[in-house]
């Protein structure tokens, strides 16, 4: 479904002189529908650059993202952004609330965004409670734990129901219990049709794995 | 996305109120500045309607002895008196067209005034230049003894005044003009004529004068063919003692320091606008980095360049249009109810335009400081959009 054609990522690093830092070699991938696909690496290896890519959110310097056929990056922004919103569900590394808002309102902001009017709630609340934080629905992020930011942040990105779920370290913060909680839903989420991948140094992840990855200074390896 | 950029704004009390405060201040120089100017302007129009003569002829005495311009323009008493004679030699030039005789008379302080007032009697018969506007607020016949009086002064129609021991009944009141006359009480010849009687009487007038005998000064409009010019300068080389002055030279003086305070009032203007908008574009720019992060975390989600730019643009014309309706309201509580202020600090006459220009004024104030709000965060929105959000997501800083 969504398949990456030998992308490549350099960064151009301040310095002395010209530094070229490849974060993520030329590299084929392809999510599919139905598919938990599980990538491991150590810091700094690129998991994060290669998934930013595949999420439309970073142009490859070389290469080719498609999502049933279209290359992602030849699209009109505004055609990506819509498509990301209903069918790329992303859950970024690190804190990502949107301080302004309440737990709820951020969960259903992706929601709203195209169609103010719609109304999500249940479905959220439902979320909320599945991950353990539906009585926090009404306070401000400032108010919640990195766990509890962290398991908002993964209602949010599912709440459209996206085809394609891609997460940055989504148990970071998490205790085991709530790791466990994150990855059923994961699972589930494949298990009814959503190409995922999740960028994880839990070690547990394996068995909930269809595909096991390991990044290595940029270069993708199945294992 | 409407309601993001409502709530992230009430979400930042402090910073939203330091900017909404700063439009205000923007709001507040364009309103006030251009309300003070205007009402200057609209009040030397009435000024020049109201003098509502070409030419004024006084005795020379009153251009040497008291301040004619004061008493004129700026609602000083005074008063001085020419004889009959005079008056009928000035009148018997050529090119006069309209002219009618006034008198005046400085009261003492009487009840309705802490300070004297000037009385200004003209003649019903041939008068052109007051009459016309006290048919604005007064209907009929002013009989013996019957006054009519400026609007600044604390006396109302039906109210019984004393001026030198001789009761006056107020006829009427008069709509404002932002000049000396609002200050001032106007009567019939007859009546001044015993007003000026019983001051004599008493002692209490500078000159020994017969009223009977005398004016105060001759209104001239020059006659079809003639300049005034013409006419002013037959009556002063060919009348003695008599000083012929153009009106319009008298207001001049107005004019010119009207324009001064308007240049200083543009300059004041500009000066907050400039240092304003620098402000506002720093803070933009500021609150935009600062949410780097949070609006990456839109375009996660899926929110396109164009609607990044658009919440921080409709941020910006929420916290203009705030801030300038804030200004406004401050710049008309302040201006409307201090215009006597105002016009005494300033010395020049001062009028408020009608209500349709101030709204006029009001809502040109808020739309131009909603604009500057939108142009101080359009690069920071334009900013915004450009930035490539995979950059600033990675980690968490
Ligand atoms: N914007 C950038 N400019 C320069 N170098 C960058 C940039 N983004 C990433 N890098 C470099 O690319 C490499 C890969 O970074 P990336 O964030 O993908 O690592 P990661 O595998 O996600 O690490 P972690 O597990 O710590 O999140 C790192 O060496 C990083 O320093
Ligand atoms: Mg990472």
């Amino acid at each position: 479904m969504l398949e990456a054609q030998g992308i490549r990522k350099e960064f151009i690093r301040q310095g002395k002189g010209t530094n070229r830092l490849v974060a993520v070699q030329d590299t084929d991938l392809t999510l599919g529908a139905g598919e938990l696909t599980v990538l491991m690496g150590r810091s700094g290896s690129g998991k994060s650059t290669l998934l930013n890519m595949l999420a439309g959110l970073l142009a490859p310097t070389a290469g080719r993202i498609l999502l049933d056929g279209e290359d992602l990056y030849a699209m009109e922004d505004r055609a990506l952004s819509r498509l990301r919103n209903a069918r790329i569900g992303v859950i970024p590394q690190g804190q990502t609330a949107l301080h302004s808002l309440t737990v709820l309102e951020n969960v259903l902001l992706p929601v709203r965004m195209y169609d103010p009017k719609a109304d999500a709630a249940p479905e959220a609340l439902a979320l909320l409670e599945r991950l353990g934080i539906a009585e926090l629905q009404q306070d401000k992020p400032a108010a919640l734990s990195g766990g509890e930011l962290r398991r908002m942040a993964i209602a949010r990105a599912v709440i459209r129901r996206p085809q394609i779920i891609l997460a940055d370290e989504p148990t970071g913060d998490l205790d085991d219990e709530n790791t466990a909680i994150v990855f059923d839903f994961l699972r589930e989420s494949a298990r009814n049709g959503a190409a995922v991948l999740v960028v994880t140094h839990e070690g547990d992840a394996v068995q909930y794995a269809d595909r096991i990855f390991r990044m290595n200074a940029g270069v993708l390896t199945a294992s | 996305m409407r309601r993001l950029a409502v709530q992230n704004l009430t979400g930042k009390p402090v910073r939203t109120a330091v900017l909404t405060v700063l439009a205000a201040l923007l709001a507040l120089a364009v309103f006030g500045g251009s309300l003070i100017v205007t009402s200057l302007r609209t009040g030397l129009h009435s000024l020049e309607d109201r003098l509502g003569a070409d030419i004024m002829v006084v005795p020379y005495e009153a251009t040497t002895k008291t301040n004619l311009e004061a008493i004129v323009l700026q609602g000083a008493t005074g008063y001085f008196y020419m004889d009959n004679a005079r008056a009928e030699k000035v009148l018997a030039r050529e090119g006069i067209g309209q002219a009618s005789e006034q008198f005046f008379l400085a009261s003492a302080s009487t009840g309705c005034c802490s300070l004297s007032v000037q009385i200004i009697g003209f003649d019903p018969q041939t008068d052109f230049s007051i009459t016309p506007w006290i048919r604005r607020s007064f209907g009929g016949e002013l009989q013996k003894y019957d006054v009519v009086v400026g609007n600044d002064l604390n006396a109302f129609v039906g109210d019984t005044l004393q001026f030198y021991g001789t009761e006056v009944h107020v006829a009427a009141k008069l709509a404002k003009t932002g000049t000396a006359y609002d200050t001032a009480v106007f009567t019939g010849e007859d009546t001044i004529k015993a007003l000026i009687a019983s001051s004599v009487e008493r002692g209490m007038n500078q000159f020994t004068v017969d009223p009977d005998k005398v004016v105060s000064c001759i209104l001239i409009n020059a006659a079809d063919g003639y300049t005034p010019e013409e006419v002013v300068n037959d009556i002063n080389i060919h009348v003695k003692k008599v000083k012929a002055i153009q009106t319009k030279e008298m207001i001049s003086g107005i004019s010119d320091s009207l324009s001064g305070v308007r240049d200083v009032i543009g300059v004041l203007m500009a000066a907050v606008w400039v240092l304003g908008l620098a402000i506002l574009l720093l803070a933009f720019t500021m609150s935009v980095n600062e949410r780097r992060k949070e609006f990456a975390v839109l375009r996660v989600i899926g929110a396109s360049r164009g609607m990044l730019a658009g919440l921080v643009l409709r941020e910006a014309l929420l916290t203009g249009v705030c801030g300038g309706m804030l200004g406004g309201v401050i710049g008309l509580a302040v201006i409307v109810p201090f215009n006597r202020a105002i016009e005494e600090q300033l010395g020049l006459p001062f009028l408020l335009p009608g209500a349709g220009t101030v709204i006029g004024y009001f809502a040109a104030a808020v739309i131009l400081t909603a604009l500057a709000g939108a142009a101080a965060a359009g690069i920071a929105a334009l900013r915004i959009s450009r930035m490539d959000t995979g950059l600033i997501l990675r980690g968490d800083n």
